[in-house]
């Protein structure tokens, strides 16, 4: 028995959980559906949120059909245009990209990267699957119901929205539509206490909170925003059903529709937007942070450098997650509150710039005197940056409350959005699954399939979303399926139609992607458990792709940071953070 | 190497699509060209910053690329550096902040001499009411709506009998006058928008919403709805037609009060408590 002090572990402390136990599946059905296995619930989150995704899809061709090019598909009402919108919104933020960056990327990620068997709860984490799924199926349902899904908009604002001249509104549209809101967010729920406990809980010996990789602390973050967030938006959906089925008037003031005195009374349509946007614009970022920490790491591992500044970078994720929670009315300063909350929300929301420009200059301050490998992921997080800073800085125009009151309700908003909350996460997703993707299967994707999804997606998106804002600053509001109007002096037509284009042409490229998926589970090059020679704990496992367990007999234990690469005098450019190895001096966490 | 050559034409297209294309806002016909301003500095602002990141990226990506014998820096941390990048972002956003507050004082602050006009929005037209002689609008509530009572005008309240009614037609102002928006909705949000004018503001439902403006420019001007009300949204059209002063005048004699819409029923005057 060696002398206690010469293990290179032995100034780390035991774990503070005992190695969990973990339930291990007897049958097919056990082991490949209803699995509490963390990376096949991922696996599984991961599909259904595509197969949804892809019906949002879908409905942008169709929304883009009728702005390009009105009056050619006669099928394409006003009320039918109504309902692509909404289900488009509503599916790519909540059941696309919510579930796709948590339940996907935080299931298959977390257990691997802080060095644990899987999550704390596994049967709780197999329901919440599964309860994400009949939410998915209740949605998809209202594409059947009566009157087909909701038209109100993806911010479901009342009194519209139960009412009979919005589409689905007094049909079962609305209806399908909380129910499976509700359901959504208890399946959530199950999910992110998970997350949240496992990364409290069960990280292995060594692994300090300043060590883990930024993707767990962005997933982290987010998760317990979501946490804090979603209950808002739960009792904004039990109040609007309750409006809607019982009659009661939670959101409905005394209205006359239509000529007709309705029953309601004495609600407020104002209360329903801020608990909307009270869980709303932490919505923005519970999206955001998992793929500013998802990105950090792809910047990281293939500019073989450190993350630069790591702990400013933790600490401004912190700080954007607080921050978020009290910037929710800039989507709201034309909505009839106070005007003087303006002074204070503009104030706030100009505030979170300052951290989130310091993540921005972290990850190009990065790339300074870096090694920078042009590989798929690589090329994906800068298309991030340039969009993320593009669609970050038009927020700088919607935020501050005048020069909002123009563009609000715009196609400037809807540019916005697209840039900095859907193709810039998107990108992230893309790029983490090139990088992840050998690692749950153990084949590489294929390159130059790559190659061509990304360029056509990452300057396809850019050519819809910047020209779009010119669309808004002429005036065009949102939410009009054609726009005749005086006030348009150049005639926008044209540019309507080029960016239809493009997002037809972007569209079909994610068909090359899905193909690529599917073509590189069989024909992929073999990856090895490392190919991109990673520091994080995921890439050392003693399997690839890790088994039930993720790590055989004994959990690894961390010596150090995630980030140890090209370290002067080290044998190789990156020293696994399992390692022990030479002890590093530097500035910057242990 | 491909990657460095497109984000710089990224930035250049960018600016040059800025500078060059066509699509501008419409000329204002408002005061608020003090937002036009701000506008403007934050588009210098964010457009500076995006060149420089994008640009500074594009430049990495040519000289750091993997060669082979190329090792990256060891750098973890540089507080000086991290310090002074936060401390000029501060001041980049105080300087796009401060004007903007400034100009959101002036347009939340409606000046005394404005005259007030009522805007009524429903699914899917607009109406409008003028105070009349005793320039002051009479109190109005749904309960009071009917086919003789379209807007809701409390026939109990002695303002209201004066009040100019526009039912389903054009809005005229006097050109160079304040004008005080008062806005209503009597059955979903909706969103008073008139592209040359720059200010817009919700209508919602049992509540009282405004904003105010100064029209500058005699034309018509055409109102869009901004806010999502339902299937009719896009068609829910009128104008605003901004008057010399004269015409103004001559067009308000002509027009019908809520007393004489009633048809023939009698207006019940409060008494003054």
């Amino acid at each position: 028995m060696a002398n206690a002090s010469d293990r290179p572990d032995a100034g780390i402390p035991p774990a503070e959980v005992p190695d969990l136990a973990l339930p291990h599946p007897h049958s097919w059905w056990a082991k490949y559906v209803f699995s509490q296995d963390a990376k096949y619930i991922a696996i599984q989150y991961a599909c259904t949120a595509t197969a949804i995704g892809l019906v949002a899809l879908v409905l942008s061709w169709l929304m883009r059909l009728q702005l390009g090019f009105p009056g050619i598909f006669d099928f394409i009402t006003p009320e039918a245009y109504y309902q692509y919108i909404t289900m488009h919104g509503m599916i790519m933020v909540i059941y696309l990209l919510t579930a796709l960056f948590l339940g996907g990327f935080g299931n298959y990620l977390i257990p691997l990267m802080v060095g644990a068997r899987d999550m704390v709860f596994p049967f709780v984490n197999m329901l919440s699957y599964w309860v994400y799924l009949l939410a998915v199926l209740v949605l998809v349902a209202s594409f059947f119901a009566p009157g087909g899904p909701t038209g109100a908009g993806w911010t479901l604002y009342p009194p519209q929205a139960i009412l009979s001249g919005t589409p689905g509104g007094q049909g079962a549209g609305i209806i399908l539509m909380l129910v499976s809101l509700i359901l959504f967010i208890i399946g959530f729920t199950m999910g992110g206490l998970n997350y949240v406990v496992t990364v409290l809980q069960a990280r292995t010996r060594g692994m300090t909170l300043m060590r883990m990789p930024l993707t767990v602390w962005g997933i982290f973050i987010a998760t317990v925003m979501a946490l804090l967030a979603f209950p808002a938006l739960f009792v904004a959906c039990v109040m609007m059903l309750f409006d809607r089925l019982l009659g009661t008037s939670f959101f409905m003031p005394a209205l006359v529709e239509m000529g007709q005195q309705l029953s309601y009374g004495g609600g407020s349509p104002i209360v329903f937007q801020h608990l909307f946007w009270f869980f709303g614009h932490p919505e923005v970022y519970i999206v955001a942070l998992p793929a500013f920490g998802i990105v950090s790491d792809l910047i990281s591992v293939h500019a073989r450098k450190n993350i630069f500044g790591y702990r400013m970078m933790v600490w401004a994720l912190v700080i954007i997650g607080a921050l978020s929670f009290i910037v929710w009315a800039h989507h709201m300063y034309v909505s009839g509150m106070h005007p003087y909350f303006g002074f204070f929300f503009a104030t706030t929301t100009l505030i979170i710039a300052v951290p989130t420009a310091i993540k921005v200059y972290n990850w190009v301050l990065t790339l300074w005197r870096a090694d920078i490998h042009l590989t798929l992921p690589m090329l994906f997080a800068l298309a991030f940056i340039v969009t993320f800073v593009n669609g970050g800085l038009t927020g700088l125009f919607l935020g501050n409350v005048v020069v909002d009151v123009p563009l609000s309700d715009t196609m400037f908003v809807v540019a916005h959005f697209h840039m900095v909350m859907g193709v810039a996460p998107i990108l992230v997703i893309f790029g983490a699954i090139y990088h992840w993707y050998p690692k749950v299967t153990g084949r590489m994707l294929n390159v130059g399939l790559g190659h061509i999804h990304f360029w056509v997606t990452f300057v396809g998106a850019y050519a819809i979303f910047f020209p779009m804002h010119y669309v808004g600053l002429v005036g065009v509001p949102r939410r009009y399926p054609e726009i005749e109007a005086t006030f348009i002096t150049t005639p926008i037509a044209g540019l309507n139609a080029f960016i239809s284009v493009a997002a037809l042409t972007v569209g079909a490229a994610q068909i090359l992607f899905l193909f690529n998926l599917f073509w590189s589970l069989r024909n992929g090059r073999e990856a090895g458990p490392n190919p991109w020679r990673a520091c994080s704990l995921e890439w050392q496992t003693p399997e690839t792709p890790p088994k039930h367990g993720n790590w055989g007999k004994e959990l690894p234990v961390v010596y150090r940071w995630a980030y140890d690469y090209s370290v002067p005098g080290a044998p190789e450019d990156f020293i696994a953070q399992n390692d022990p190895g030479p002890r590093v001096e530097r500035d910057g966490p242990p | 190497m491909i990657m460095a050559w497109v984000l710089v034409l990224v930035v250049l297209g960018s600016v040059i699509f800025h500078l060059v294309s066509p699509w501008w806002w419409t000329p204002i016909a408002s005061n608020w060209g003090y937002i036009d301003d701000t506008l403007v500095i934050t588009f210098w602002i964010t457009g500076i910053v995006f060149a420089a990141i994008v640009l500074f990226m594009a430049y990495c990506v040519y000289r750091f690329r993997h060669q082979s014998g190329r090792t990256a820096e060891y750098d973890p941390e540089n507080k000086r550096l991290e310090i002074w990048l936060s401390v000029v972002t501060s001041l980049g956003v105080a300087a796009m902040l401060a004007p903007g507050l400034i100009v959101w004082k002036q347009f939340v602050t409606v000046p005394d001499d404005a005259t007030q006009v009522e805007v009524v929005g429903q699914q899917w037209f607009w109406s409008y009411r003028l105070p009349g002689e005793d320039g002051r609008l009479g109190s109005s509530g749904v309960e009071w709506i009917s086919s003789d009572n379209p807007l809701g005008v409390n026939p109990h309240d002695r303002f209201g009998a004066d009040d100019v009614i526009v039912e389903g037609g054009n809005l005229r102002l006097p050109i160079g006058k304040p004008v005080k928006v008062v806005l209503r909705s009597v059955d979903v949000l909706h969103d008073f928008y008139v592209p040359e004018f720059r200010a817009k503001m919700d209508m919602v439902p049992g509540m009282v919403t405004y904003f105010w403006f100064t029209p500058t420019r005699t034309g018509d001007f055409e109102v869009l709805c901004a806010e999502l009300c339902g299937t009719g949204h896009a068609f829910m059209r009128s104008y605003v037609q901004v008057q010399e002063q004269a015409d103004y005048d001559a067009w308000l004699a002509d027009q019908a009060t809520f007393a004489s819409l009633q048809q023939g029923q009698p207006v019940r005057v409060a008494k003054q408590p």
